[in-house]
């Protein structure tokens, strides 16, 4: 007599067998192109620096301590290094005013697109697209050929006499934020569109058939409704944000520094691969910790509706 | 207040679009609306009849005319401050709030103290019947139940008139016979004044207490559902609500509001005019299905016209007979009612004539 559950079980551990041989080149790939070197630089943080670079196969924690700590050349005592936390601060700040920025004009342009009749939304969404064309490189230059002291604004704004000398645009924090709203802002327009395409607007007809203002009908039924891509943009551009390179480099000058820039220098002229691992690795964490909390935040509003 | 009108259509229209685009969506409507009224604006889709209820809402604006609420002028207010609310033919329930937190918004937006909201919330969820479902999100209800909390929701800031875009047309069958009486009971116990847009002419004629007729951005008719299906005044009005013969004639003579028409079809009958009728010669005459009975060739004098049956059709209540007339090409539709066991008096193929009822036929401008 056949056991039919016994045969039921067997097909299916069977089909499990079948499907994780499937999966495995996949997760080969996975695991030797992100979690690979990922362990890698877990390990380089935790060894010594080697004299041109590199690292000696040493164990030291060194690396982890010049992440918030400097330790004095003559008496080996230990304090904080402002450098680095200064340039953390800067980096956490300029990337949420980013954020912030792209939202504040992104928004409006979501909503614009997203209310104009379908045909015309297509060729508005490839004009939001099309600074994806260019190098972020040359983009970048560009912004820095329009600010610069001889550049564009200061020039038309010196042949019309309203300033004697340039403003010194370039090479500041504001250049950086400038630069950085330019570059992110498509990636918080496009997941802003896409869930303001999904809103019936019938419902903001509802609104304001019920007594709310414009001001009300957005704060109280489109803001609400559009949250999920508030949230996805928002991620989409703190993330690169926080570890942006090129626009802090070529805009700020090497001088107003932020964390991709300062772990770029541990492996290039600092030559201290162990501390550029620790910061990288730092710089993941915050990422990580603040994905976390804004999440479980959003989660725990929207559950509070419901 | 009494005296006035709920909502007064001065001669209202509306234009979309520019130049050789432009397009008269409302041409020139005036209607009004008494209080406590229902009142349905009905015509065939594309007539304009939700148009007119987006400008009494106020989502469009008129490119010229006035709608007056209780005597003031609202053309011009914002929809956010009129005390009017409208159930829509989507509902367009909140989606990311309850059912109660969606009837109680446009209190919440009014302002009203929270005691006050969270009472009358309860209150109209007991008017429709929904106090189980009251923490349910607005997708895990049914179409009905989502149906009864547009209704709620519209209702529950007390509003001067509400206004119903085909609100019914979403339901099956069975659900719309059920919500058409729910309607009509709502509106008798809030007293409202409901103004309700449909394409479904029975529909109309079953709840209304008025109804206007439109068509191309024209209001064609307005009158009580007798009038409307008894003495339409219009001959699109007449084909619309419900079936219609039509005869072309020339008026013969008439007779104290009696006109003697000679149809080319079936030659000379005696119809309705119209008061203010002006005699012009070609007319058309209408004539209901139902108020004309097919008479043997043995029953002569009563019969007026003749022709021969062509088609039978059973429908249970009653039979329909489609008579090919003298002409040999007009054909002539009838309807009788059917009686307990009684064998077919008639077969396709004979010579039949039929009885118009007196007062039966009307004549219409052709």
């Amino acid at each position: 007599m056949t056991h039919v559950a016994d045969v039921i079980e067997a097909e299916k551990s069977r089909d499990i067998r079948t499907r994780w041989l499937l999966s495995l080149p996949a997760l080969l790939i996975i695991l030797a192109a992100a979690s690979g070197p990922l362990l890698i630089v877990v390990a380089y943080s935790f060894l010594t620096p080697g004299p041109y670079g590199d690292v000696v196969w040493v164990p030291s924690i060194e690396g982890w301590i010049n992440v918030a700590l400097q330790q004095d050349i003559f008496d080996g005592s230990l304090s904080m290094a402002d450098a680095h936390v200064s340039i953390f601060i800067r980096s956490v700040v300029l990337s949420l005013a980013t954020t912030l920025l792209t939202l504040a004009i992104g928004f409006p342009t979501a909503y614009f697109i997203a209310t104009r009749r379908e045909t015309t939304r297509e060729l508005w969404l490839l004009l939001i697209t099309i600074p994806f064309w260019t190098n972020l490189l040359i983009r970048t230059f560009a912004i820095l050929e329009i600010i610069r002291n001889e550049g564009l604004i200061n020039g038309l704004l010196m042949r019309f006499g309203l300033i004697s000398k340039p403003i010194q645009m370039l090479f500041t924090d504001g250049a950086i934020l400038t630069g950085m709203v330019y570059v992110y802002l498509p990636l918080m327009v496009l997941p802003l569109y896409a869930s303001m395409e999904k809103i019936d607007f019938r419902l903001v007809e509802a609104g304001y058939d019920l007594y709310a203002t414009p001001f009300k009908v957005l704060r109280r039924i489109i803001i609400p409704l559009v949250k999920p891509g508030i949230i996805a943009g928002s991620i989409l551009v703190f993330i690169p944000a926080l570890g942006a390179y090129v626009t802090p480099s070529i805009l700020g000058g090497g001088k107003n520094l932020m964390l991709g820039n300062l772990i770029e220098l541990q492996f290039g002229q600092g030559r201290n691969w162990p501390l550029g691992s620790a910061l990288s690795i730092t710089l993941m964490m915050i990422v990580m910790i603040a994905l976390l909390f804004y999440v479980r935040n959003a989660g725990g509003q929207e559950n509070r509706h419901g | 207040m009494a005296g006035l009108n709920a909502i007064e259509i001065r001669s209202v229209s509306k234009v979309f679009g520019f130049g050789e685009y432009a397009f008269s969506a409302v041409d020139d409507a005036s209607v009004s609306i008494r209080q406590n009224e229902f009142f349905t604006l009905l015509g065939p889709s594309g007539c304009g009849k939700t148009t007119l209820l987006r400008l009494i809402a106020g989502f469009e604006y008129p490119t010229s005319g006035e709608i007056m609420l209780n005597g003031d002028n609202i053309a011009a207010m914002p929809p956010f401050k009129r005390p009017i609310n409208t159930v829509f033919q989507s509902y367009a329930l909140f989606p990311h709030m309850t059912v109660a937190e969606n009837i109680g918004f446009g209190l919440t937006m009014l302002g009203r103290p929270k005691q006050e909201i969270r009472d009358r919330v309860a209150a109209m969820l007991k008017l429709v019947r929904m106090e189980a479902l009251a923490n349910r999100r607005t997708s895990q209800i049914s179409g009905g139940q989502q149906q009864r909390v547009a209704l709620a929701r519209a209702l529950a800031p007390q509003p001067k008139v509400l206004l119903l875009d085909e609100p019914l047309s979403a339901l099956d069958y069975k659900l719309r016979k059920d919500m058409q009486i729910e309607l009509k009971r709502l509106q008798a116990e809030t007293g409202i004044t409901f103004i309700f847009v449909t394409h479904d002419q029975e529909e109309a004629l079953t709840m209304s207490d008025r109804i206007a007729v439109m068509s191309a951005g024209k209001i064609l008719q307005v009158g009580n559902p007798r009038e409307i299906y008894d003495a339409p005044t219009d001959r699109f009005v007449a084909d619309f609500i419900g079936e219609t013969n039509f005869l072309k004639g020339r008026i013969h003579a008439v007779n104290s509001g009696i006109a003697e028409v000679e149809t080319a079809a079936a030659g000379r009958i005696s119809a309705t005019m119209p008061s203010n009728f002006s005699d012009d010669g070609e007319v058309t005459l209408v004539l209901r299905p139902e108020h004309a009975a097919l008479c043997g060739p043995a029953d002569h004098a009563r019969c007026q016209m003749t022709g021969t049956l062509e088609t039978i059709v059973y429908f249970g209540t009653d039979t329909h007979y489609h008579v090919r007339l003298a002409d040999n090409e007009t054909l002539f539709t009838l309807r009788e009612q059917n009686k307990p066991l009684q064998a077919a008096r008639y077969a396709e193929g004979d010579r039949v004539g039929i009885a118009i009822e007196p007062n039966a036929a009307r004549v219409l401008r052709s």
